[in-house]
């Protein structure tokens, strides 16, 4: 113990315990990252070797001419490997791949692949390389929620883009974050967990899947009561209701106006 | 209502005895209130009819609505900012900590009975009052009814307007959810933004460093008591000079500067007034129940972090928040906010702040300054009674649409963001294009309205000296092809004609027979006013034109020959 306590004044003490604590940092966050790899990529088993091949034909015919023959993608599309079953899950189970065009960020559409052929899809993907996977069900019943607190966590982390009604916001350069009204809660989990287009990643560090699911109660509660006050006018707060007033609610009054002062003839 | 009808069948001699017990009620009472007098100087007053005078009454019955509302709202909401947790109706906040002013907008909401109704009522009577003062002060300036003797009427509708937004912005603030916080961190940040007094401002108001404890309370006391309180007396001095001016009129014929052709208050007035008071708040009634608005239960507790997509002032304030949207933060590589080094340490000059108060007090003080700006560079001291046409005061209208156009650009890039997602465009470019377009769209929508309006007086000159096409094609007996044409009766006639079109006036000499510079401005400004016009028709190109018509021979044709006799009598 003395020569340490002697040691402790040495020029170089303080890089010696620079290195010790970058190392111990790196080593902790190393072994955190791979165990949440693991467990993101534990599911992948259920996947069958059949489902693969499928997926991986499927791929050759709709998808590799953006991304790649072997998904490392092009000058066009990002590589697909790393990205996980949830990806494929969210992007092709909301119809936004195949893009309909390549423009600012793609578009929600009718889905073009069957369950079937997206969980094949989503096999091959996976297969590629360690990712997030499609969701199980146990986070997702919005009736075990907490909706008051993920209320608050929906407004905290999310209405400054997707509006404090879901309704959606605008982003730069004609992206945007899209309206949360009638998404399965499956996407609602999946875009948290993979963070698709411009959104950011919400990983289970950051919300854990509980308040994931918080989050999902509120939203879905909140799609069941309805409007209390009336037709919502797009929920998107004064400026539809300014834009109403000086439209509907003008001519109303521009009607009884006329009707008022006209002179029966 | 009532009350004026019995004052009026009380009204007569001293001697005059009633004979039913209402009648000797009646007559009690205006012995001693003087009803009679009151009813004989109001009662009588004529007001012209036209659709587009009454905009200023659905501003004051949206008023009332207001004041109705709002006070079943007061009994109800509780102005505190101490923390409550919420215990009421709406599921998805129950349990959360918030203000007991947000809880109780929430009680208002969802808990008291009717409560959302008047809610929304209140809010939309907001929009609609605004709106009405608005469009009422539109009017009031495209047909010159600002003229002498009213510009300080007009000066008084100003401040109705500017206090307007004062309530509206109050009211705005109170439930203390996201989106008003929001509003009011923006009040507090273009405070902070003056110079040096700037941070003070902001203590003042906020009781302390923003949000504090203090604001909800005082926004409170300005917009239920003193903010009201304003504008009730000043709608009654509005309305007093109404009556003492009396009221402007379209011109028509038998319409002069010396009189006012219309109904008198009692009784046709005073039962369309009411009438149209119910009408407006069957409207209101009618959007409050069908349609949301300010949905605060979306919003949450106010809590100064999160900032919330389409979050946006009432329109009223829009252009408010389009100035600032617009104003660029930086321009290439230069940062367009310094800081003045100061034996302190540094006083920052938020200009990308400021700046955007440049417009909106040359708006405002342009608005109430018109009237004697109009006044000056017209030269014109006369009173004015007969209200004119939009389009023959081109340059005035042109001027007032490049006002409208250049607050309309304000207005939408307060509401950049929604443009850009319900028109799939580019937040950024929409923002780039609307910088150039407050400087150009200005000047574009004045040649234009200017031109439009050059147009339609020609239109009407063509009118009065050839008469309408009748949509009848003749053909000669020489094969040419002619159409006829229908001459306008009497009363289109004389609104046709019967219109001041100055020419524009040379610098005149002072006193000591010298051209100012100012007055040199004077008459540059004149020029430009009144140098493209169209002069109305005269006497004697009207008779010339009518010669040419017979020279013709159209005066057998049976349309034209009818026509021309309803002119040579003038009866309808």
């Amino acid at each position: 113990m003395k020569a340490l306590s002697q040691k402790r004044r040495h020029p170089f003490a303080g890089v010696a315990l620079l290195l010790l604590g970058l190392l111990v940092t790196g080593g902790l966050y190393a072994a955190a990252t791979t165990i949440n790899e693991a467990q993101a990529s534990s599911e992948t088993q259920e996947y069958s070797a059949s489902d693969i091949d499928e997926g991986e034909k499927l791929f050759a015919a709709n998808c590799a001419s953006c991304h790649g023959i072997n998904a490392e993608g092009t000058d066009d599309a990002p590589s697909l490997i790393g990205v996980g079953a949830a990806s494929v899950d969210f992007q092709v189970g909301t119809g936004r791949m195949p893009m309909q065009m390549q423009g600012p960020q793609a578009q929600r559409k009718p889905a073009q692949f069957n369950d079937e052929q997206t969980q094949q899809l989503a096999a091959y993907v996976a297969s590629l390389g360690a990712g997030p996977s499609v969701p199980g069900e146990e986070h997702l019943d919005a009736e075990e929620g907490d909706a008051t607190r993920g209320g608050e966590l929906f407004r905290i982390n999310c209405a400054m883009c997707h509006n404090a009604a879901a309704a959606g916001g605008a982003l730069t350069e004609g992206k945007f974050a899209p309206s949360l009204h009638g998404v399965e809660e499956k996407h609602i989990y999946e875009a948290m967990l993979i963070g698709p287009q411009n959104m950011p990643v919400f990983n289970d560090a950051n919300i854990p899947p509980e308040d994931k699911q918080d989050i999902i109660a509120f939203l879905k509660t909140y799609e069941s009561q309805g409007t209390p006050g009336g037709f919502a006018l797009g929920s998107l707060g004064p400026v539809s209701e300014g834009l109403f007033v000086w439209s509907g609610g003008l001519a109303l009054l521009i009607g009884a106006m006329v009707w008022l002062t006209s002179r029966s003839s | 209502m009532s009350t004026h009808e019995s004052d009026s069948t009380a009204a007569g001699a001293a001697a005059f005895q009633p004979e039913t017990r209402t009648g000797r009620i009646a007559d009690y009472v205006d012995q001693r209130v003087g009803g009679t007098n009151m009813v004989r100087e109001f009662g009588r007053k004529i007001f012209p009819d036209h659709w587009t005078f009454m905009f200023g009454e659905v501003a004051l019955y949206s008023f009332v609505i207001l004041i109705i509302s709002g006070i079943f709202l007061t009994f109800w909401f509780d102005p505190s900012m101490a923390t409550v947790e919420y215990e009421g109706k709406y599921a998805p906040m129950n349990g959360m900590e918030m203000s007991a002013a947000y809880a109780s907008a929430l009680d208002i909401s969802f808990d008291v009975r009717g409560g959302l109704f008047m809610r929304q009522i209140h809010h939309w009577a907001a929009l609609v009052f605004v709106m009405a003062m608005s469009v009422h002060m539109l009017r009031v300036f495209f047909t010159g009814a600002f003229r002498k003797p009213r510009e300080l009427n007009w000066v008084v509708g100003c401040a109705l307007l500017i206090l307007g937004l004062g309530a509206g912005f109050t009211g705005y603030s109170l439930p203390d959810e996201v989106l008003s916080g929001n509003g009011l961190r923006i009040i507090d940040g273009i405070m902070k933004a003056l110079p040096v007094v700037g941070t003070y401002l902001s203590f003042f108001l906020f009781g302390g460093e923003f949000p504090g404890e203090a604001v909800i309370p005082r926004l409170y006391v300005l917009h239920i008591l003193i903010i009201p309180g304003l504008i009730l007396a000043l709608v009654v001095v509005h309305l007093f000079m109404v009556v003492l001016h009396k009221h402007t009129q379209y011109p028509g014929p038998g319409r002069t500067e010396r009189n006012v052709v219309g109904y008198p208050v009692g009784p046709v007035y005073a039962a369309k007034a009411g009438g149209f008071f119910f009408i407006v708040f069957g409207i209101l009634a009618l959007i409050a129940g069908t349609f949301q608005i300010n949905a605060l239960w979306n919003y949450g507790p106010y809590d100064p972090s999160p900032v919330q997509a389409g979050a946006q002032p009432d329109w009223y304030i829009g252009p408010f928040e389009g100035v600032l949207r617009m104003m660029p933060g930086w321009i290439g590589d230069i940062p367009l906010e310094f800081v003045i080094p100061t034996p302190w340490g540094g006083n920052t000059v938020a200009t990308p702040v400021l700046v955007p108060l440049i417009p909106i007090a040359v708006l405002f003080a342009g608005m109430f300054l018109w009237p004697w700006i109009e006044a000056w560079i017209s030269g014109d001291k006369r009173d004015h009674h007969i209200l004119d046409r939009p389009r023959n005061a081109p340059a005035r209208t042109a001027f007032g649409t490049a006002t409208v156009t250049f607050y309309c650009i304000l207005w939408g890039m307060g509401a950049n963001d929604l443009i850009a997602t319900h028109f799939h465009l580019s937040l950024n470019d929409i923002t780039y294009w609307s910088r150039v377009l407050i400087f150009v769209g200005p000047v574009i929508a004045f040649i234009l309205t200017k031109r439009i309006c050059l147009a339609l007086q020609r239109k009407d000159r063509d009118t009065v000296l050839h008469g309408h096409e009748a949509g009848v094609i003749e053909m000669k007996p020489h094969g040419e092809f002619t159409e006829r044409h229908r001459r306008p009766n009497d009363y289109e006639l004389y609104t046709l004609v019967a219109f001041e079109s100055p020419e524009p006036s040379g610098p005149v000499p002072n006193a000591k027979g010298k051209v100012t510079r100012t007055e040199k401005l004077r008459a540059r400004l004149n020029r430009w006013f009144y140098e493209d016009r169209v002069a109305p028709v005269s006497r004697r190109e009207y008779l010339e034109a009518l010669e040419h018509d017979h020279h013709d021979g159209h005066e057998d044709g049976g349309l034209e020959a009818r026509e021309q006799q309803q002119i040579g009598s003038g009866h309808h």
